[in-house]
């Protein structure tokens, strides 16, 4: 576990599409993590040379992300399923809790992620206050050996979401000492744009409740805050099921944070791949960019040249104009 | 004849450690390893580099962390 204590503010990751900045279609090649025994970017579009969810991928305070996947390990049944997760999904990153060691536990949640050569990101989940959420933040880099920090403060236990006064101080306090803040925050354009002037180097906004799975509740809002965020948009929570992790990249996030979604799945090996897979289809679909929604039909057949097919006897269609 | 000991609450629970005992024994006590491990004495982190300076006194509390699973 590397310290990366250069600290950039300005990490513009690779937003996808906005401000008209067309695809390349030229995506280098990933150069094959020879490590990705399940990557289910293999499967992608042979011309492209590689998976477009990992390749011009996301930059974070100067660090290049190999994937716009965050596996959350909260949840998760065993270390075995874990790893599985992992290998099947390729994730950028995964993160952990801190908690009171337990001198009889065999193995550790940072085996596995060593393992698979993947970054871990410590969280401060738990805490309720900004002072928590610091003292938090500074074990985990102890701990860790990282300056990267998934800043949480809540406001109870019953709904789980931030508590935005709390959040803006913690994050605050700590950009000021070096770290490279991702901040757990409400859908809320303000408050993003709050968090990107503190200094955060990402803004991760939930789709929902943590744990709730019920996808993207305000997608107006996600599309507000990706529009206006000069940092990358990490959704983070809400996360049910594959499509809703597509719905989170066909609004232009750069990432998508994903936990119990994969470890509550009856199969989390199996939903890890398919949430990996939804991710690049909503980064592509995004790119390609999407027709508009209209409220009437379109037909995609032209009308000119529609044979006549009355029968002669029949008395000329309604509207044919017939003398 | 007992050694004198100094009790604190490790982890949530009262522990009796020699008096005397540097942050560093009392992680050894309490955890396997080193690697990956932080303290917090009485709500402050207590860096790897001072763990051999450090003496808690009696009734400090010391929570030492490791990573677990988590959102």
């Amino acid at each position: 576990m590397t310290a990366d204590l250069d600290h950039a503010t300005t990490g513009t990751g690779g937003r996808p599409a906005t401000g008209g900045d067309p695809p390349t279609g030229s995506h280098p090649a990933t150069g094959g993590d020879p490590a990705t025994g399940g990557d289910p970017a293999t499967g992608g579009d042979p011309a492209t040379g590689g998976d477009p969810a990992t390749v011009d991928g996301l930059t974070i305070a100067g660090v290049r992300l190999a994937s716009r996947l965050f596996l959350g390990s909260g949840g998760i049944a065993s270390l075995e399923a874990l790893d599985s997760a992992i290998a099947a999904s390729r994730p950028a990153l995964v993160t952990v809790a801190l908690r009171r060691v337990d001198p009889g536990a065999r193995g550790s949640v940072l085996d596995v992620v060593a393992r698979h050569g993947v970054r871990v990101l410590p969280n401060t989940a738990g805490c309720f206050t900004a002072r928590d959420a610091v003292t938090t933040a500074r074990l985990g880099r102890e701990a860790l050996g990282t300056n990267w920090v998934k800043l949480e403060v809540i406001g109870d236990e019953d709904t789980l979401l931030p508590d935005a006064v709390e959040l803006l101080a913690a994050a605050e306090t700590l950009v000021e000492d070096g770290f490279v803040v991702l901040p757990y925050t409400n859908d809320d354009p303000v408050l993003a744009r709050r968090l990107e002037q503190a200094g955060c180097a990402a803004v991760m906004p939930l789709g929902a409740p943590i744990g709730t799975g019920l996808g993207i509740a305000n997608p107006h809002n996600i599309s507000m805050i990706v529009e206006s965020s000069g940092i990358p948009v990490v959704l983070d929570a809400g996360i049910g099921t594959a499509s809703d992790a597509a719905v989170a990249m066909e609004l232009g996030c750069d990432a998508v944070l994903v936990a119990s979604a994969i470890t509550r799945a009856r199969d989390p090996e199996r939903m890890a791949r398919a949430i990996a897979l939804a991710i690049e289809a909503g980064l592509e679909a995004r790119r390609a960019g999407r027709i508009p929604r209209r409220y009437r039909a379109e037909a995609s057949s032209p009308f000119s040249g529609v044979a006549d097919l009355r029968s002669t006897h029949q008395a000329p269609a309604r509207g044919a104009g017939t003398p | 004849m007992s050694v004198p000991a100094t009790e604190l609450v490790v982890n949530g629970e009262i522990r009796l450690v020699p008096s005397g005992a540097t942050v560093s024994d009392v992680v050894a006590l309490t955890a396997l390893v080193h690697d990956g491990v932080a303290v917090a004495l009485n709500g402050e982190v207590v860096p790897r580099s001072a763990w051999v300076a450090v003496r808690p006194s009696r009734g400090d509390r010391i929570e030492i962390l490791v990573a677990a699973p988590g959102g």
